[in-house]
């Protein structure tokens, strides 16, 4: 498994709140989602992303609510794989329940810029600059969840110790 | 192998002798907790994946308070999803509108969790329950939908910070301020992943109310659950709530713990968080310069009896001051009853504050008080990211109720000695 893109970059703590405001949250639609995500820190996110782009952060990404409309609309809207020094405990759980790509890495997400094309192979936890030719070591998804992740998810993998 | 309260509580629900920090488990839930907004994207995962059946092993309950009353039609439909879902399955702990309360509130109110159980919830302030000595947690609605199914979850154990409390607390100051010191000492993610564990001889002198506002906001420090002992206090909250034995657990004396931090009660001031995180303390008296046109005093953090009384006894006899409005919500129909019974809701009409039905509502930029650009209100309620009241460019500073009560008189930030002094 790989992704390939561009970086789109933040700061620290971003939330929940702004990732997908509360008032966008009467729906379910991952489209409509989408639509409004990050557009309380950045209205031209949702314009400048393309599909396979990869969004990068610092520290203690995805703080705040359990929504899990935050991770759906940022996987709706096109983003492959998030890099962070850290992520909420929270959002870590949802993103890999719903299939969002995420990744803590500290060194790349210190080092790599806005805009920067970055390729990530999954499987060997190596994430490659392409622009400025450095690759980082990404710490791996423990085995239990590469198995959730290859039975396609936390509802497939209970469905099937259930049945 | 000596083990923290929480690692205690995980290893009995996973059916293990003992767990250590970073173990993946399995456990069995006794409660699994949804609202109106987390609960429809839990059904639709659950219906996705074709159960025909939910578990018995875990209570499961849902509460519409979020956006319900239904701000709008999709909030309407949200509730109504969650509705026939309940109906479909005979779930009991339904609450709707008329019964229903803010769920951190009402869940323990209600007796539906109690000293030794393990929950979780689908909203992120579910790690409220440890005032009662429980294990309990915010999860997403898939892990939710997963808990419903199964009556179980996955946790890694987590590591814990001890937090040892001496003292006593001051005048005018409560759990509230507790917990903003704290998370100013250590940061939004400062126990990012691991328990707070709150111990020491200052633990009986806080109140119930007190213990359930502190791990109420602990996930505003990053951690996973937050957890205090259980004691006479815990054993009077609980007698007539619940007919279920519960077990008392506690920590080995030698538990590991990665951090001590010490708390003095009698050192921590009535504290307020700045835009735009729960980490930027400040003192109440030095807010003098903020000038506020909105008080919220209400939430699962604030919304308890014990806050309603506190803001009530700061209202007695003033009013609010001109321009600004106050809207307070009691946290449950049971509350809100007794808050008519006691004469605090005359209080609060009197002083020029409107009193709200239960909901969430204005804490997270639902209804019932939106901010336009550049407003700001003080806010008994648990975080204050950017745009989480309403527009964008508003702001939302964090304060308890007798420090918001006292704002809303004054119009500006508050320390309470400063009305009642006048």
């Amino acid at each position: 498994m790989k992704a390939h893109g561009n970086a789109i970059k933040y700061g620290n703590h971003i939330d929940t709140d702004v990732i997908i405001p509360a008032r966008y949250l009467a729906t379910q639609d991952e489209k409509e989602l989408a639509s409004h995500c990050m557009e309380d820190i950045d209205k031209s996110f949702v314009s400048r992303v393309k599909p396979g782009d990869i969004m990068v952060a610092g520290q203690n990404f995805g703080c705040g609510s359990s929504r899990e409309h935050a991770p759906i609309a940022i996987k709706a809207s096109g983003i492959s794989c998030v890099i962070a020094k850290s992520f909420a405990r929270i959002f870590y759980r949802n993103s890999i329940n719903i299939g969002l790509a995420i990744l803590e890495c500290e060194s790349a997400a210190e080092d790599i810029d806005e805009g920067d094309e970055v390729e990530i192979d999954f499987d060997a936890g190596v994430i490659t600059n392409i622009t400025k030719g450095k690759t980082y070591q990404a710490q791996p998804f423990p085995d239990f969840i590469k198995e959730m992740i290859q039975k396609g998810g936390l509802m497939a993998s209970i469905k099937g110790d259930k049945t | 192998m000596a083990m923290t309260m929480t690692q205690k509580i995980l290893a009995a629900h996973a059916g293990l002798e003992s767990v250590t920090a970073g173990q993946l488990i399995k456990a069995k839930l006794d409660l699994v907790l949804a609202n109106d907004i987390t609960g429809p994207v839990a059904i639709n995962e659950f219906d996705k994946a074709g159960f025909s059946s939910v578990s018995n092993d875990a209570r499961i309950a849902l509460v519409m308070d979020h956006f319900a009353p239904n701000k709008d039609i999709k909030s309407a439909e949200s509730c109504k999803k969650c509705r026939s879902f309940a109906k479909r399955f005979g779930i009991e702990s339904f609450y709707d509108v008329g019964e229903m309360g803010v769920e951190h509130a009402l869940i323990p109110e209600k007796g539906l969790i109690a000293p030794g159980e393990a929950a979780i919830g689908a909203d992120s302030h579910t790690c409220t329950y440890g005032a009662l000595g429980a294990f309990s947690t915010g999860v997403g609605s898939t892990d939710m939908a997963a808990g419903m199914a199964t009556g179980e979850a996955w946790f890694k154990v987590p590591s814990a910070i001890k937090v040892n409390l001496t003292g006593s607390l001051q005048k005018y100051v409560s759990g509230k301020d507790v917990i903003l010191h704290l998370i100013g000492m250590i940061g939004v993610d400062g126990a990012l992943y691991q328990s707070l564990e709150f111990t020491g001889e200052g633990v009986k002198s806080l109140t119930m109310s007190d213990r359930l506002t502190i791990c109420n906001m602990a996930i505003e420090a990053g951690a996973k659950n937050g957890i205090f002992p259980v004691d006479d206090i815990t054993r009077e909250y609980m007698a007539g709530r619940c007919e279920r034995s519960w077990t008392a657990f506690e920590a080995d004396a030698d538990a590991p713990y990665t951090r001590v931090i010490d708390i003095d009660l009698s050192g921590v001031p009535c504290t307020v968080a700045y835009p735009h995180l729960p980490e930027n303390t400040h003192p109440a008296d030095e807010g003098a310069g903020i000038e506020i046109d909105q008080v919220v005093i209400g939430s699962c953090t604030n919304g308890n009896l014990e806050d309603m009384a506190a803001a009530a006894a700061i209202l007695h006899g003033r009013h609010v001051k001109k321009g600004l409005r106050a809207i307070v919500i009691p946290a449950t129909p049971k509350i809100y009853m007794e808050c008519v019974e006691r004469g605090y809701v005359k209080t609060f009409m009197e002083a020029g504050c409107i009193v709200s039905t239960p909901t969430c509502g204005p804490c997270l930029g639902g209804h019932m008080g939106i901010l336009a650009a550049g407003e700001r209100a003080v806010a008994t309620t648990n975080r204050n990211f950017v745009g989480r009241m309403g527009h964008v460019e508003s702001e939302v500073y964090l304060a308890s109720p007798v420090v918001a009560a006292a704002s809303a008189v004054t119009g500006h930030i508050s320390h309470p000695k400063e009305v009642e002094s006048e």
